[in-house]
């Protein structure tokens, strides 16, 4: 895609309040050029673009001006947002406030009770058809939807009513992704992945429990700079974080194709830092950026800190059958059955082949030789 | 159902059914041909059975020259299946765990690079039985559906299982979903198709070994 000054930008258009644009509002921060122009090469290479893309991203973001975005809070637990704000790299994520203007969102905005309703409100109403809506947890639909209530209203009704006029939908968290913990097993508020809720508007998946915070701030810079969501999996995850699996990208990939795992969390093995496959590891059934972009400002991440992979980011990941039982482990209590079934077996054999006993000594016994003088009779 | 309802299914549920059939249907059937036994052998015996019949199910295991130089394919080909298929369902590790968990104990495996030739050794050598049955017209008509079902039964797993391993065709859950489902079909429908005689193929040589034993007759 070829990006120049004439790029249609549905986002860019999205202003706020204030129509500065982003250059403008971080000169006046302070933020120097070279910072924005690292930023954008950073984003530009998280995103799997080209290096020499990144110049033609910064000054298009430059002039964008900031996207507005009404984050909506389910049935969550506040990590996804904790993940975002509390990322170490303050001047490179963070930036990614610069880039929006987050006009509703529980957790961060100043106002509360009716007034936050009422920015949300008119957030829809200024940027009509031009805002992104954020949701970070699932939604309960049993019973009408009533198990999770914000200012009166069910979750659903505030989902189908803020997404009505929204430019795309971003499903923040395996939540809001995939159901997450509300939707295990046995799901008693009868929790849904806002994908099953909002089917007419561009919905993109960053499910990770939390999602690694620069997979947000890189797709949201992606749909400031494009004005288009970024490619998407079969999952609708972008493509650029979710593409390769954890186990594809794991340091500790050798030692799984040398034989040589972990046996214990401190075992010899746990010690020499060998794969963790046996204690659990999912990694090969995860897609996510989690190797390579790592977690607290690229510092680690689980496997590397000795804990095997729960498959966060993947669909049902609660549900898989325990989080230290390897992945090729049938999840029943298989020991127990094999040998029921094999004592059952014997018996049932001995008697079926008593049976074959029985009948062949009975056909013996009724046999009778026939003689030559019998037989001429005949 | 999504991939991943789809894989904890096969891991949950339907391998505890196929495991189920698998071994209640291996212990009727062999418990079975044991009770049932043998006719009694009045004639005094001129050497033991039993030390010749524990030789034979090795002996009859190797091929005989004759049948080398008559059906070297089939021998040859037969020979790398057998020992591919078993060295990728015995000796990968993520096998040896499964194994584990039914069994209660488990053993060392190799490193994936040699579990993944052997894989491809053993479905090639599936290819060349399967083309030689097909060219060969005595063969092709003692053909039936009892054949070509197991030869299918066998390659299934190890297809699924190699494009699970490579990450190839569709995402990991649901490949390794079919993978589980394809072998879960092979144990339900193991003990009454021809794969039987991966087992009773030793105590057929067994019996046959201690006949002639008994004999004095070389087996
Ligand atoms: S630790 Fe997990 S992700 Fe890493 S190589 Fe082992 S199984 Fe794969």
């Amino acid at each position: 895609m070829q990006i120049d000054e004439t790029t249609p930008n549905a986002a860019r258009s999205a202003a706020s309040g204030d129509d500065r644009t982003l250059g403008a509002l971080l000169a006046a921060r302070g933020v120097s050029r070279r910072a924005f122009l690292k930023y954008s090469s950073y984003l530009a290479s998280l995103l799997a673009l080209p290096a020499s893309m990144a110049p033609a991203m910064a000054a298009s973001l430059a002039k964008a001006q900031r996207q507005s975005v009404i984050w909506l809070s389910f049935q969550e637990c506040t990590g996804c947002t904790e993940s975002l704000t509390r990322s170490l790299s303050p001047t490179l994520d963070d930036l990614i406030f610069d880039f929006i203007s987050l006009d509703y969102h529980h957790t961060l905005q100043a106002a509360s009770g009716h007034a936050a309703e009422e920015a949300r409100m008119q957030a829809m109403e200024a940027h009509k058809g031009k805002y992104i809506v954020a949701v970070d947890g699932s939604v309960p639909v049993k019973d009408g939807g009533i198990y999770s209530t914000i200012a009166g209203m069910s979750n659903l009704d505030i989902l189908e009513e803020t997404t009505k006029d929204a430019f795309a939908v971003v499903a923040i968290g395996s939540c809001a992704a995939f159901g997450g913990l509300p939707l295990a097993d046995p799901n008693p508020t009868g929790a849904v992945p806002v994908t099953e809720l909002v089917t007419d508007k561009p919905v993109i998946n960053i499910p990770g429990c939390p999602p690694i915070p620069e997979a947000m701030a890189a797709v949201l810079a992606h749909v400031l700079t494009f004005g288009i969501l970024p490619e998407l999996d079969s999952l609708g995850r972008p493509k650029s974080f979710y593409g390769e699996s954890v186990h594809d990208r794991c340091y500790r990939r050798p030692f799984y194709d040398r034989g040589e795992f972990a046996e214990s969390f401190d075992d010899e093995g746990a010690k020499k830092g060998w794969c963790l496959y046996k204690l659990g590891c999912k990694g090969p059934a995860t897609s996510n950026a989690c190797a390579t972009v790592k977690w607290n400002g690229g510092t680690s991440f689980p496997i590397e800190a000795g804990h095997p992979c729960l498959g966060c980011s993947e669909p049902g990941f609660w549900d898989m059958g325990g989080f230290y039982r390897a992945l090729s482990v049938p999840t029943g209590d298989v020991a127990r059955i094999a040998a029921v079934a094999a004592g059952a077996g014997v018996v049932a054999g001995a008697a079926a082949g008593a049976l074959h006993r029985a009948t062949k000594s009975a056909a013996r016994g009724k046999h009778h030789t026939v003689t030559v003088e019998e037989l001429e009779e005949k | 159902m999504t991939a991943v309802d789809f894989l904890a299914f096969t891991r949950g549920p339907l391998f505890d059914v196929a495991l189920i059939i698998f071994i209640a249907g291996l212990a009727i059937r062999f418990v079975e041909i044991l009770v049932l036994g043998r006719r009694r052998d009045f004639s005094e015996p001129r050497r033991g059975g039993f030390g010749s019949g524990l030789r034979t199910m090795f002996s009859r295991t190797l091929p005989e020259t004759g049948t080398m130089k008559r059906a070297p394919t089939t021998v040859v080909a037969g020979w790398v299946f057998h020992i591919g298929f078993l060295v990728t369902l015995l000796l990968f590790v993520p096998h040896i765990e499964m194994f584990q968990a039914v069994l209660g104990f488990g053993w060392p495996g190799l490193p994936t690079p040699i579990i993944d030739f052997a894989g491809i050794l053993a479905m090639v050598a599936m290819v060349v039985v399967l083309i030689n049955r097909l060219r060969n017209p005595v063969m092709r008509f003692l053909s039936g559906f009892g054949d070509y079902l197991p030869w299918l039964l066998t390659f299934l797993p190890l297809i699924t299982g190699w494009l699970v391993f490579h990450r190839l065709l569709l995402p990991y859950p649901a490949m390794l979903g079919l993978h589980i489902l394809s072998v879960e079909l092979l144990m339900i429908l193991f003990p009454f198709t021809k794969l039987m005689h991966t087992f009773t193929a030793f105590l057929a040589r067994y019996y046959t070994g201690a006949a002639f034993g008994r004999k004095g007759v070389q087996s």
